[in-house]
């Protein structure tokens, strides 16, 4: 392991005082012989807002993937609010957790996805409603008042009654937003979830995001190649590269004086 | 339930005979099919639509009606018209008949996965229409299409046994005639289903195999 | 066609009865055995799909007459099991069609992009809710054109039972043939009312196709004379 995987620590989460809502404790996961993280250690304090920057292909999404559950990690653990995302413990001893476990832990985390994966089967105001109701077992009424609200906070009140194939991307993109809200998460999980859109959507979408940014207390990480968005967020920037960190520090520091070449070298191309 | 190998040795002589009458029909059923599904595709082509509209009506008919049935037609109809033909050979009229019905749908769908552009070339290199079909248009859609007529061979193979309906002899019908003599069914029958499954199996297999090949 | 008597078309229209019967219950049957093998060949347990697999291969394989030979005959000699013919029929139909249904409903399932099912894992459905709320309704517009194919194939394979004595069209036909002498006009009446039934069925399924596709929201295509979707390139894993 690296020096730098481990000092993301020491400034990254000021918070290692036990408060951290998600820790990656030596995470490596490969694809065949391609090595996409290599024994990651870091942690995000809850509240946080945490950018993860870097070229393609260095991990970052793999790291969202691995918190959703989308993808196993092949060494490691990751713990969510104290529990174990992958593991359970049976006697003493950690054993890959069971469809129970899973669901369980995985509550507290919602995503938002780079292509918005929608259900095309359900019009706008049931994608949010559908798993309150199924999943968390809400009154059918209590949900859809609360799409509502989420709605209205997106910008999307007139479009509840909608097919997603009438949507723009953006709204698209917004109507995930709420779907993903509508969970009560205590973390929120984007994806890249500007990149598959239009230029003149952009905006729209990161001004709810900044919105919920501002006004929430939701932990969030965040897959981004929008400079500008993740300085105004975030608290705290993990710079990528093949599988590690290799500079993590507050967005001013990280976006203006740089310590790494690699660093410097992406934001020059990026920015 | 009682098995009785003496009976399935006693039955092979005859399995055997209606193996030979299964493939014999299938061989030649098929080749019907290939050439008059091509006769049927390129018809709907044809600019003419006093040519186009009843060869619609035609093959979809027969396509949307039992086989079983027009076995019977062809059985029963055709003597009366004074026209007579052995059960085997009714059958494999009746199989290609059928199955030309399909086959042109296979050869229409690999006819238009043949680009606009190729037909234009011909066009402008003002090509007679005769080469066009045969110079360019079939050899580039032939290839495309040579495992879904292998699937339909297969199909074909499992309607088959229809024929022994009208007294063809082969696979079931032998089962059946051995039944009929012996009073046991259970052996006859069961090592003939098991004899399609033996046959059609790899047979799907291979095709698969073509259609990742040939196909894209 | 004059000589046909009232009676004789009432055997005839008797027999449509029971042909309308077995294609409703062979593709009841049909339908539920494709959706529990379809699905089960998706199931993460290799021995479920195995088995699974295995069934369809061996009642794919195999000739749906000859299959209908075996429950008719060997059955009931072998293991001692008498089914009334209608049944046997329906049994049969069923079992053979819904192995190549239960390819339709594999294809059609894995023909939804995994996207869907990481957004459903995102909100924390179980795997059966995904299964049903997200999976199923979008694979099911697709499953309509093939399962319309097979429909047409069912309804065709009925005629088989009247070899067996079964009393659908097909045997009303030989009975009003032996009672006319006159072969023509008797198959071609009842070639036209199989072909009136398989419109109907293909105008039925099109109109589902078309309920279908509104729900996702998707505009639905024109079709031709006698319905789209036919096999057009029948490929190892469509039916028939």
């Amino acid at each position: 392991m690296s020096a730098e995987n481990t000092t993301p620590n020491d400034h990254a989460n000021p918070a290692v005082d036990g408060s951290e809502l998600i820790r990656f404790d030596k995470v490596t996961k490969r694809f065949g012989d391609n090595v996409v993280l290599d024994n990651l250690c870091f942690d995000v304090a809850s509240g946080k807002h945490v950018t993860l920057i870097g070229p393609s292909g260095s991990g970052k999404t793999t790291i969202l993937r691995l918190l959703m559950t989308l993808v196993k990690p092949d060494e490691g653990t990751i713990k969510v609010a104290g529990d174990y995302l992958t593991h359970e413990e049976k006697g003493g001893r950690l054993v890959p957790a069971g469809e129970r476990h899973v669901r369980e832990v995985r509550k507290s985390i919602g995503m938002v996805f780079q292509q918005f994966n929608l259900f095309p089967n359900m019009k706008v105001l049931r994608n949010i409603t559908e798993a309150p109701v199924h999943v968390l077992g809400m009154g059918k009424d209590e949900a859809e008042e609360r799409a509502r609200e989420l709605l209205e906070l997106v910008g999307l009140t007139d479009q509840m009654d909608k097919h997603l194939s009438q949507l723009s991307g953006g709204q698209q993109q917004r109507v995930a937003i709420a779907r993903a809200l509508a969970m009560r998460p205590q973390v929120l999980l984007l994806d890249e979830v500007t990149s598959a859109l239009d230029p003149e959507l952009v905006a729209g979408v990161l001004d709810v995001l900044r919105d919920i940014a501002h006004t929430t207390d939701i932990t969030m990480l965040c897959v981004t190649h929008e400079m500008g968005f993740a300085r105004d967020i975030s608290d705290d920037v993990l710079m990528f590269d093949e599988g590690r960190v290799i500079e993590s520090g507050a967005p001013e520091k990280i976006f203006s004086e740089p310590e790494h070449d690699r660093t410097r070298e992406f934001l020059s191309a990026v920015l | 339930m009682q098995w009785d190998w003496s009976a399935v040795a006693d039955f092979m002589p005859r399995f055997w005979d209606g193996v030979l009458v299964t493939l014999q029909a299938l061989v030649l059923g098929s080749l019907i099919a290939f050439a008059l599904g091509l006769v049927w595709a390129i018809a709907q082509r044809s600019a003419l639509k006093a040519v186009r509209w009843p060869v619609t009506v035609i093959t979809e008919f027969v396509r949307n009606t039992p086989l079983l049935v027009q076995l019977f037609f062809l059985y029963f109809v055709l003597p009366e018209w004074n026209i007579t033909f052995s059960a085997l050979t009714t059958g494999i009229i009746g199989l290609g008949l059928h199955y030309s019905t399909y086959t042109a749908e296979v050869y229409r769908a690999g006819i238009d996965g043949v680009p606009v552009g190729q037909w234009e070339a011909c066009t402008a290199l003002n090509m007679p229409r005769g080469r066009t079909w045969t110079a360019v248009v079939l050899p580039q859609a032939i290839r495309r299409v040579v495992p879904a007529l292998g699937n339909y061979v297969i199909a074909m193979l499992k309607d088959s046994p229809m024929i022994a309906t009208i007294g063809a002899l082969e696979l079931l019908g032998q089962a059946r005639q051995f039944s009929a003599v012996t009073f046991q069914p259970t052996e006859p029958i069961t090592v003939v289903g098991i004899a399609f499954i033996l046959i059609a199996y790899p047979a799907s297999l291979l095709m698969r195999a073509l259609e990742r090949r040939l196909v894209r | 066609m004059t000589d046909l008597t009232t009676g004789l078309w009432g055997l005839l229209f008797q027999g449509v009865w029971v042909t309308i019967q077995l294609t409703v219950l062979g593709a009841a049957l049909g339908a539920f055995v494709a959706f529990v093998v379809g699905v089960a060949r998706t199931n993460r347990l290799w021995i479920v799909r195995f088995l699974s697999g295995l069934y369809m291969e061996i009642f794919r394989g195999t000739s749906a007459l000859v299959l209908m030979f075996w429950v008719f005959f060997v059955l009931p000699v072998a293991f001692g099991w008498q089914l009334v013919p209608m049944w046997a029929a329906v049994l049969s139909l069923g079992l053979t069609y819904g192995a190549y249904g239960s390819e339709i409903v594999r294809g059609a399932l894995a023909s939804v992009p995994p996207a869907q099912r990481e957004a459903g894992i995102a909100l924390n459905f179980t795997p059966w809710q995904r299964l049903r709320k997200i999976v199923l309704p979008q694979a099911w517009p697709g499953m309509i054109p093939p399962a319309n194919n097979l429909l047409i194939e069912l309804l065709k394979g009925t005629a088989l039972v009247s070899v067996l004595g079964v009393g659908d069209i097909a045997f009303g036909a030989s009975l009003v043939r032996n009672a006319l002498g006159d072969s023509a006009p008797v198959y071609t009446i009842i070639l036209v009312m199989y072909f009136v039934i398989a419109f109907v069925l293909t105008r039925g399924m099109r109109a589902l196709e078309r309920q279908a596709k509104a729900n996702l929201g998707q505009a639905p295509e024109r079709s031709r004379l006698f319905g789209k979707g036919r096999p057009a390139a029948a490929t190892s894993t469509g039916g028939k």
